[in-house]
């Protein structure tokens, strides 16, 4: 099939962008998105343009490198589904395609469509994680979990840190993110000991890295490559809470 | 007892020490533990060590270090340490905690994997291994990992190809994920804490040496373009593996050789570079615009059976044949372990009866991975819990639904067993460079088992490196070294040399087109099967491909800017010098062994047929110059508490 597309290209963090427009020809349904763009890229090196810039690197919907916006969609129209895991069957012979970066404050525009997430470390950085080092830690098995919470914490921690989220919501928020690791982590006896803390250390850094707030507006869950659900939100809503209103002893 | 070693064509002499401890396999560790020095814990603040790699074997080794007080720098070339490829293992993890009462233990787990492996790998270090894997386990579950659980509330396991027992653990089909994040979370905590300084979107480009030791590396940062050196008393490469030198394989995209390799340039031993792994239940390839393969987790089959006509040619439907015209190629030739059978005769048995042209898709290299019925003996119900996501990664990316019709399948390169040589402390031959993780060559032999690549990363990050590297700090006294050093100066100056190199050949290929050129290659010369034939081919083209890359490559933009086509060109380079080395130890062991087949060794049913007279060896390589034959030295493998013998699965 034959596509035209619009993508936008920007030098660098400086540079003000804008969208460039690019035949893609002859592309064959069972390609991947990202294959997609190597073809459209390597014509455009034979004709000395340089090749658009994009991240990926698993390519099979893990690692949460892979982040662009798909006619207005972050990830694309297919639902539960990385750019890497989109296949073009789901386009149509002709169709125009609007390519942009990940678009959100905490999110700059390094190149192209690659921008810089690093605030989701940051946010982890103050305390997405339990309190222990390495050893001395007791047996596997010593303290039991029940199955419906392992199952919960784990569809939690699904998420692939890729921020869809952030860019899908019109006030750039980091609620989904955060509320999936606070909830991971607060869902699991290993975690529950510091969960007040952690809550309120991560929200603090959320807050500290210009995302908005939450409208209750739920694009995040309809883009979000591992479909988590918001309920994680209104859980981790509880958990601040009770961590301001009742704090560790 | 000790590794001893021996020098042949060429190279000075050199003595390969495996460092391996005395007394009995089992007490070899805890004494060591005991023997290797302490570092004064007030010291440690002053031992500054650099980890390139942030997957399971460098967030696991930088987090724990930190903790220990030591002060890190860590590195990885994704945007974020958490995306390091080791998120997308997805069947599982193995330990020997025989939780299921079914007759694990560590000395069995270390007998599957000596097995596995071919009887290729050390025994002491393989013992260690299925020694801490318990811990592992223990680790990763006080991390928060959710590994999946009973109803009792207890962890549960999964059995996977190789074993007989059921020892892995897993969570969900994101096992590797969950590992990773509990490992990145440590990290991030040492971070957080001051302890470790992380420098993501930076490459590292070259490994430093001063007076004969390991001090430092040279970097790019993949966003201004910016050459830095860093120096260090240690420096550990947890790097991954090579088999993108394929192009084609379940690696991401950006997995690359280039540490090492700049460190082998350097004077590090390369061992066994031809022992890669072809993984058997892949997504089989669907044209020429195809930039990676995706695996099926080998859990698959516990519950799928693998299955081809039994006539060649015969293009009906999958659910129009009926069983009698079905051969369930695994079953009906290895009854014992059946579709469980270990990676490397899977894939062959793919290879074969695709060569008979019984071969399924439109491509006829597939074979059928059929769960129609395991849907009807345990519910779509509990094959959608166990295998839900892979079944759907599955239909996003062929369009087919596999709860309905057969998966197709087909062998893919996936793992290295091969990498920098090191001693039972995880040190390379140059003092001060440590390798873990997928990037050292230490516990696979010729052949992986399922599940114990993760199994071997956190052993080496967690529960091995800590304690050997203190060592090494403690009784060596590293002289001061920073990176005014004009050793860096040096180095610096080659890297930047190199990139204006490539930017300024704007010759007519693309980085891509020489990749894939030489990925296919080295797939049909020196993939699942191996001649003296094929590989001498390869030896007469890759030289080739390789003057004609530094003549007609074209890379545009410049080096002082985000150019992810620099990036490529660096490390397909690399490749290409890799894939040299890899021809030339395959062609030099003319012995079948794990996942090095030589058709020209092979028993009468067309099994890898060893020669353990000739060949019971670690092959470990030595540079000597671009284009010309490396030198080869030899580690010894001896076998004291297993018994050599041809593998039987049947
Ligand atoms: C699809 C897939 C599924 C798998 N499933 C399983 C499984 O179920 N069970 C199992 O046991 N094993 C599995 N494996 C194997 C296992 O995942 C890997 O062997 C293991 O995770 C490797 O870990 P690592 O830490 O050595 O390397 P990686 O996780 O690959 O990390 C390498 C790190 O090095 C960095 N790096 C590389 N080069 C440079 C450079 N030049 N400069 C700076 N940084 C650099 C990267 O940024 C990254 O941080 C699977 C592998 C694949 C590909
Ligand atoms: S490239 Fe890893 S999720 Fe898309």
């Amino acid at each position: 099939m034959d596509l035209t597309l619009y993508v936008w290209r920007q030098k660098d963090a400086k540079d003000s962008g804008r969208l460039e427009k690019y035949p893609a020809k002859s592309i064959d349904p069972n390609m991947s998105f990202l294959e997609m763009l190597d073809v459209v890229n390597e014509g455009l090196i034979q004709q000395n343009i340089e090749p658009i810039a994009f991240d990926s690197d698993c390519r099979e919907g893990i690692c949460g490198t892979c982040s662009m916006t798909i006619n207005g969609i972050p990830h694309g129209p297919e639902r539960g589904t990385t750019v890497c895991q989109l296949h073009m069957r789901k386009f149509k012979d002709g169709d125009a395609i609007y390519i942009e970066p990940f678009r959100a404050r905490a999110f700059p525009v390094l190149r192209d469509l690659i921008t810089d997430r690093s605030a989701f470390d940051r946010i982890i950085q103050a305390g997405g994680y339990v309190s222990i080092n390495t050893g001395g830690v007791p047996d596997g098995n010593a303290i039991p979990v029940p199955k419906v919470a392992q199952e919960e914490a784990m569809d939690a921690a699904q998420c692939i840190g890729c921020g869809a989220c952030v860019a899908a919501c019109k006030n750039a928020s980091a609620m989904l993110f955060v509320s999936a690791k606070v909830s991971h982590l607060a869902l699991l006896p290993q975690g529950a000991v510091e969960r007040k803390r952690r809550v309120l250390n991560m929200v603090g850094q959320m807050d500290a890295e210009s995302f908005g707030s939450c409208t209750n507006q739920y694009e995040c869950e309809a883009v979000c490559p591992k479909e988590i659900s918001v309920q994680f939100i209104a859980r981790m809503n509880r958990e601040y809470l009770q961590g301001r209103v009742l704090p560790e002893a | 007892m000790d590794g001893n070693s021996e020098t042949s064509t060429g190279g000075a002499a050199m003595t390969l020490d495996a460092k391996i401890p005395a007394g009995p396999l089992v007490e070899k560790w805890e004494r060591h533990k005991f023997e290797m020095k302490l570092v004064n814990p007030a010291n440690k603040r002053k031992f500054h060590c650099i980890i390139v790699g942030s997957g399971l074997a460098g967030a696991s080794a930088a987090a724990t270090l930190a903790e220990l007080g030591y002060n890190v720098e860590c590195f990885c070339y994704q945007d974020s340490p958490r995306r390091a490829h080791s998120i997308a293992a997805q069947g599982g993890i193995n330990a020997a905690k025989n939780y299921q009462n079914d007759g694990d233990s560590v000395f069995r787990l270390f007998y599957d994997t000596v097995k596995g492996g071919d009887f290729r790998s050390r025994e002491a270090n393989v013992y260690r291994l299925a020694q801490v894997s318990g811990s592992i386990i223990d680790q990763c579950v006080a991390q928060g990992v959710p590994f999946a659980r009973e109803y009792g509330g207890n962890l549960t396991n999964r059995s996977f190809g190789g074993a007989l027992v059921s020892r892995t653990f897993y969570a969900r089909g994101q096992t590797g994920q969950q590992l990773l994040l509990g490992a990145y979370q440590a990290l991030c905590r040492q971070i957080d804490a001051g302890n470790v300084k992380m420098f993501p979107r930076t490459e590292m480009l070259e490994l430093v040496l001063v007076n004969g030791k390991a001090r430092g590396i040279v970097v790019r940062n993949l966003v201004t373009g910016k050459i830095s050196s860093h120096a260090a008393d240690a420096i550990v490469l947890a790097t991954g593996g090579y088999s993108n030198v394929f192009f084609l394989s379940t690696n991401a995209v950006g997995c690359n050789t280039t540490a090492i390799f700049r460190a082998y340039k350097k004077g590090a031993l390369f061992a066994n570079p031809c022992f890669t792994q072809i993984h058997p239940t892949c997504i089989p390839v669907s044209g020429d615009h195809q930039s990676k393969l995706t695996l099926m987790s080998e859990s698959l089959r516990n519950d799928g059976r693998i299955w081809v006509p039994k006539k060649a040619g015969d293009k009906r439907e999958p659910q129009a044949i009926p069983e009698a015209d079905r051969d369930y190629v695994l079953e009906r030739k290895y009854p014992t372990y059946g579709n469980l059978a270990p990676r490397d005769i899977a894939s062959r048995a793919a290879k074969q009866v695709c060569d008979e042209g019984r071969g399924v898709g439109p491509s006829g290299l597939g074979v059928y991975l059929d769960f129609s019925e395991a849907i009807s003996r345990l519910t779509e119900h509990t094959v959608r819990e166990r295998y839900g996501n892979l079944f759907q990664m599955y239909e996003k990316i062929t369009g087919e639904n596999p709860y309905r019709m057969p998966m197709r399948i087909f062998p893919a390169p996936h793992y290295t067993m091969g990498g920098l040589w090191v001693d039972y402390n995880l040190m390379s031959n140059i003092p001060g460079l440590h390798v873990v993780g997928e990037a050292n060559f230490s516990d696979h032999g010729a052949n992986r088992l399922g599940a114990s690549a993760l199994m071997q990363g956190l052993a080496d990050g967690y529960f091995i490196l800590p304690y050997t590297l203190g060592h090494y700090f403690a009784s060596t006294k590293p002289e001061k070294v920073d990176s005014s050093h004009a050793e860096f100066r040096k180095a610096e100056e080659e890297v930047r040399e190199r990139l204006k190199k490539f930017l300024s050949i704007r010759g007519k290929r693309t980085t891509t087109s020489f990749h894939r050129e030489l990925g296919q290659l080295m797939w049909n010369e020196c993939g699942m099967s191996r001649t003296d034939a094929s590989l001498r081919k390869a030896l007469q083209r890759i030289p080739e491909i390789r003057e004609e890359f530094w003549r007609n490559l074209d890379v545009l933009g410049s080096h002082d800017e985000l150019n992810t086509s620099l990036e490529r060109a660096g490390r397909v380079a690399d490749f290409i010098e890799l894939a040299e080395l890899i021809c030339q130890d395959a062609l030099h062991r003319t012995e079948s062994c794990g996942g090095h087949f030589r058709e020209e060794s092979q028993t009468e049913e067309g099994e890898a047929l060893r020669d353990d007279d000739h060949f019971c060896y670690v092959a470990a390589w030595e540079h000597q110059g671009v284009g010309k034959p490396p030198s080869l030295h030899k580690e010894a493998l001896q076998f004291e508490n297993v018994h050599l013998a041809q593998r039987n699965y049947k």
